[in-house]
């Protein structure tokens, strides 16, 4: 049933947003359909698969556990927002040279949990990466090169902050 | 049986001269990758058009019912509702699919919506569509329906039993197709043997679960009278009949689109029937339709893989040489012949397996239950008779005290041997098997751990080792579905590519198929800068298919591992081709005979004189635009379009032929330690050997044999659907369908040998799937665990609960199977 719209405003990628959404809409589709973030993915209907992955406020959500009103006012981050002045992130980087996807569905969830985890971890061990993207699941990679290319990346961001 | 004969062998061989190995087997960034890392692929669900509607759909709760009557009234009034479809209303708008099965079954009625009955859990009964996903799903729980609960049939041996309830009342039986295979002498065999090993497998259910579900946008152009279907499907023109029956357009109004897919592994192959109605119901209300499937619609519904219960005796020699096969195979293939029953001839691809095993028999059954429709799930048909293989050849070693490794060696073609023909046929290219299982044994430590296992089994720990060897046998001859319904009109198994220099230069390259993530746009990229040689940068492929564009055959698309034998057949033969136009323009030009004429570097040079030398762009520039300059009667322009088709020939009348191009070859070994507490079985150490033949690319190599083997190791440990008696599926959402995460699949050694194929002019051959040998080995190996307990797996699915059972018997004093 179609209820009454609610008015919120939501920063993504460094920008505002405005919309008028039904309550029960989800942050995944406002982001999608709405904004237009459709590096955002959906792979489930239970919240199990990770794909939906961002950034909010900080945090690493499954956008498809979140309504977008409980996002007003909130600040994300999406796969769309991890280039810099079109240069890929070390981690986008690391995901190419090490072809840490195949059909790349996974892909965006993957690195947004890989970019969470390096934001509190900058040295994480092949477990603790393990762990980090428990709920990312892959149907392609084996998990193999994903898990090479976190490694790769933790060690590039860490030695050029070193240097 | 023997090596091929020297006319066959000729038949096949491909001419690979123009070749420069400048660019096959680097490891190349993937071409794809780029866009896919910043999040800006394009898969369906991200197509926004104008005015575009929703399509969802009310699934049928029961696995087999009458449907009594379906009142749409209230999901119709609801405001932003435009259109609410039964089964009725599809019967009257499109003929029922056509059946490639062969008579009775072929009376099967099969339409995307139930008409009259539904015939498994999940089956779609009425569709709406309307202004948004959210309000369609609020009209679909506003439909009722009164079904009358009829008696389902869910084991496939039963099915065949007298009296059970029939899944079409119109076929008479639940009987698909039956087809008896005998290849060599196997009475005399059994005869003379001196033991006969048997046993009976049950291959279990599951599905391949991309992570994006089917989804489809149709949008009739009212205009151009032109539909445009963009869609996931694996191969959209192998399904132009069925589009046809539905949409009753001509091809060149249909324009069916696939772009970047997410993931496929056989499920989407018959995604055909959301195609069909989403197109119906753009074509009603003038404006695009989109669906897109939730997960729990994608497992409960959308494509198994066929059950299959093999009974397999071996007639064996005391030294371990398996002589001969007799087997009885039962498929189960759920409740409509969408794909199926091509499993029930597909297997014969691997018919002896990797093994001098000199006859086979084969009692083949394929039958209806009341669960979901099966489709080739990776490793398709031969995963599962490689199993049965690969089971018997452990029990028989077990049998006669060999060791798993030794009996394998004992058997494997050996490569004085390559090509070799088969007792049904088959024509194995290329390779040195048992120099292969020594150098993974090697790898994997395999002595190491057999010592290991002895002194750990001692301290009461409970180690398994398995080793087994298998093939992705690739790019079939699709004639082998003349096997179970000779009058089928679908034989060969042919790809297109079109490779064109644009005026500036550069190449762009178009392809027949449809991948999923498997990387064609790089390795069709390296094949073709390999031919011209010319950068890798300056090519450019066209992403997925487009059929107003890419060059196809009804067998074009991505399955069956087709793409490295076939696929990249047609590009090489396309740039071979383009090159050619390109010598011969700037012999004209440089005035140097056609013979001394070297393309080299992105330029054209004459070997004897190298001072005469033009660069590629130059010489594309005259070929759209400076056309006075070319050759006299030389047509202008630089494209090149190529169908490659292997020499395949039908199945003869005693149903022998080679229905594959080429037969990758693996090893897998693997230790797996199991919990006494939980039965849960640990994988220690897991190494593969892949030889695919030449590598195209071994970073996306790599990738197919990672991802191939965390499939298996989740099949055989983790994945299985249940279904209960009444035909309810039990396990259809990912918080039960146990799909594994990166704590679960370990991490694992990979090694490569690399025989080129004779039979492609690349050298590659087809490879990805697998062959299933990740979950034969898994079993292998917790078997192997269970052994000295009595416990024997009959099954390609090891759960803690079979594995406890048998712990707790071997604790009672005595063996369970
Ligand atoms: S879409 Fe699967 S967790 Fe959000
Ligand atoms: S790359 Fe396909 S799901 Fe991860």
């Amino acid at each position: 049933m179609s209820q009454e719209l609610r008015h919120i405003r939501v920063k993504v990628n460094g920008q505002w947003y405005e919309a008028d959404v039904e309550p029960r809409m989800l942050l995944v589709d406002l982001l999608r359909d709405v904004l237009g973030f459709t590096g955002v993915h959906i792979g489930c209907d239970t919240g199990h698969c990770g794909a939906c992955t961002v950034i909010m406020d900080g945090r690493s959500v499954k956008s498809c556990m979140v309504l977008a009103v409980q996002a007003d006012g909130s600040e994300i981050m999406t796969v769309e927002g991890l280039e810099k002045d079109g240069q890929l992130h070390p981690l986008q980087e690391a995901f190419w040279e090490n072809h840490a996807l195949q059909c790349g569905y996974c892909t965006p969830g993957q690195l947004m949990s890989a970019y969470f985890l390096l934001s509190r971890n900058p040295n994480p061990s092949e477990e603790e990466i393990r762990k980090a993207i428990e709920g990312n699941l892959c149907r392609c990679t084996g998990y193999v090169n994903i898990v090479k290319a976190i490694k790769a990346a933790a060690l590039k961001m860490s030695s050029s902050k070193a240097g | 049986m023997s090596k091929a004969p020297p006319e066959i062998i000729s038949l096949y061989t491909q001419d690979s001269s123009a070749l420069t190995l400048k660019w096959l087997g680097k490891p190349l960034k993937p071409k794809e990758d780029y866009r896919l890392v910043r999040g800006r692929g394009t898969f369906v669900d991200d197509i926004q058009l104008p005015r575009m509607a929703y399509m969802a759909f009310l699934r049928s709760p029961y696995s087999h019912a009458r449907i009594k009557r379906i009142d749409v009234s209230r999901a119709k009034s609801m405001p932003g509702v435009l259109l609410v479809w039964t089964g009725d209303d599809i019967k009257r708008r499109m003929r029922p699919l056509p059946q490639a099965t062969p008579p009775p079954a072929r009376n099967a009625i099969d339409y995307p919506l139930a008409v009259d009955k539904v015939r498994f859990q999940g089956e779609p009964v009425a569709m709406v569509v309307a202004e948004s996903r959210y309000i369609a799903e609020d009209a679909v729980n506003q439909i009722d329906v009164d079904y009358e609960p009829l008696p389902a049939v869910v084991d496939a041996e039963r099915a065949l039993e007298p009296g059970a309830p029939l899944v079409h009342e119109e076929v008479g039986t639940n009987l698909i197709a039956h087809v008896h295979y005998k290849w060599g002498d196997v009475d005399y065999y059994f005869q003379h043997a001196d033991l006969v090993v048997e046993a009976k497998f049950h291959y279990h259910r599951f599905t391949g679960a991309p992570l994006e579900t089917n989804a489809v946008v149709a949008d009739y152009d009212e205009r151009a009278d032109v539909m445009t279907i963009y869609c996931n499907n694996q191969a959209p023109m192998e399904w132009l009949p069925q589009l046809s029956a539905g949409l009753n357009m001509p091809y060149p109004k249909l324009r069916v689109v696939t772009r970047d897919i997410g993931g496929g592994f056989g499920t989407k192959l018959i995604n055909y029937v959301y195609m069909i109605l989403a197109a119906l119901a753009s074509k009603e209300l003038k404006r695009p339709v989109k669906y897109m499937e939730t997960r729990t619609e994608n497992l409960q519904a959308a494509a198994h893989n066929a059950e299959r219960t093999c009974t397999v005796s071996a007639a064996v020699r005391k030294d371990g040489t398996v002589l001969a096969l007799r087997m009885r195979c039962v498929d189960d293939d759920g409740a409509y012949s969408r794909h199926e029953p091509a499993g029930m001839t597909v297997w014969a691809q691997v018919s002896t397996g990797m093994y001098k095993i000199r006859a086979l028999e084969n009692d083949y059954y394929a039958v209806f239950t009341n669960k979901c429709p099966s489709t080739s799930i990776r490793g398709f048909s031969r995963a599962p008779h490689l199993f049965m293989i690969e089971r018997i050849m452990d029990r028989i070693a077990r049998r006669l005290g060999m060791d798993p490794a030794e009996i394998r060696m004992k058997n494997l073609v050996g490569p004085e041997e390559m090509p070799y023909m088969t007792p049904s046929g088959g024509i194995y290219d290329s390779g040195n098997w048992p120099e292969g299982l020594r150098r993974a044994l090697e790898a994997a430590d395999y002595w190491g751990w057999r010592k290991r296992q002895e002194e750990l089994r001692r301290q009461g720990r409970i180690i398994g080792v398995g080793v087994v060897v298998g093939s992705d046998s690739a790019g079939p001859n699709m004639a082998q579905v003349k096997m179970y319904n000779p009058g089928l009109p679908y034989t060969g198994g042919t790809e297109g590519a079109l490779v064109q220099m644009t005026p500036d230069g550069k190449v762009r390259v178009i392809l027949g198929s449809s991948p999923q993530g498997m990387g064609h746009e790089t390795t069709a990229a390296q094949v073709v800068a390999d031919v011209l040689d010319v950068s890798y940068d300056d090519i450019y492929v066209q992403t997925g298919f487009d059929s107003f564009s890419s060059v196809y055959t009804m067998h074009s698309g991505t399955y069956g591992s087709r793409f490295a034998p076939i696929g990249l057949s047609a590009v090489y033969l396309a740039a071979a081709r383009l090159k050619e136009k390109l010598a011969k323009i700037a012999a004209y030009l440089l005035k140097c005979p056609e013979g001394d004429v070297v393309i080299e570097n992105g330029a054209a040079r004459c070997a004897k004189d190298p001072q005469r030398s033009m660069e590629l762009r130059r010489i594309a520039r005259i070929a759209y635009g400076n056309v006075n300059e070319l050759p006299p009667g030389m047509e202008p322009g630089l494209y090149s379009l190529a169908i490659f088709r292997p020499p395949f020939q039908n199945p003869d009348e005693n149903r022998r032929a080679n229905l594959a191009l080429t037969y990758s070859y693996n090893v897998h070994v693997v230790v797996v330690e199991i919990d006494p507490e939980t039965g849960m079985p640990k994988i220690l150490s897991y190494t593969a050997l892949e030889d695919s033949g030449r590598i195209v690319n071994p970073l996306i190599v790599d990738g197919q044999v990672h991802g191939a083997i965390a499939h298996g190791v989740a099949e055989a440990l983790y994945e299985k659907y249940h279904y209960d008696e009444n035909g309810n599926l039990l396990n259809p959402t990912f918080v039960d369908y146990l799909v594994p995460t990166a704590l679960e699949i370990p991490d694992m050694k990979v090694i490569h040998m690399e025989t080129p194929s004779p039979f492609t002019p690349t050298g590659a051959k087809g490879m990805g799937e697998g062959g299933g040998t990740a979950v034969q080995a898994v079993i292998s190996a917790v078997e192997d665990a269970l052994a000295p307990l009595g416990g024997e797996l009959g099954e390609s699915h090891a759960d803690p609960e079979t594995i406890l059972r048998i712990l707790k018997g071997a604790a009672r004093g005595k063996s369970e199977v």
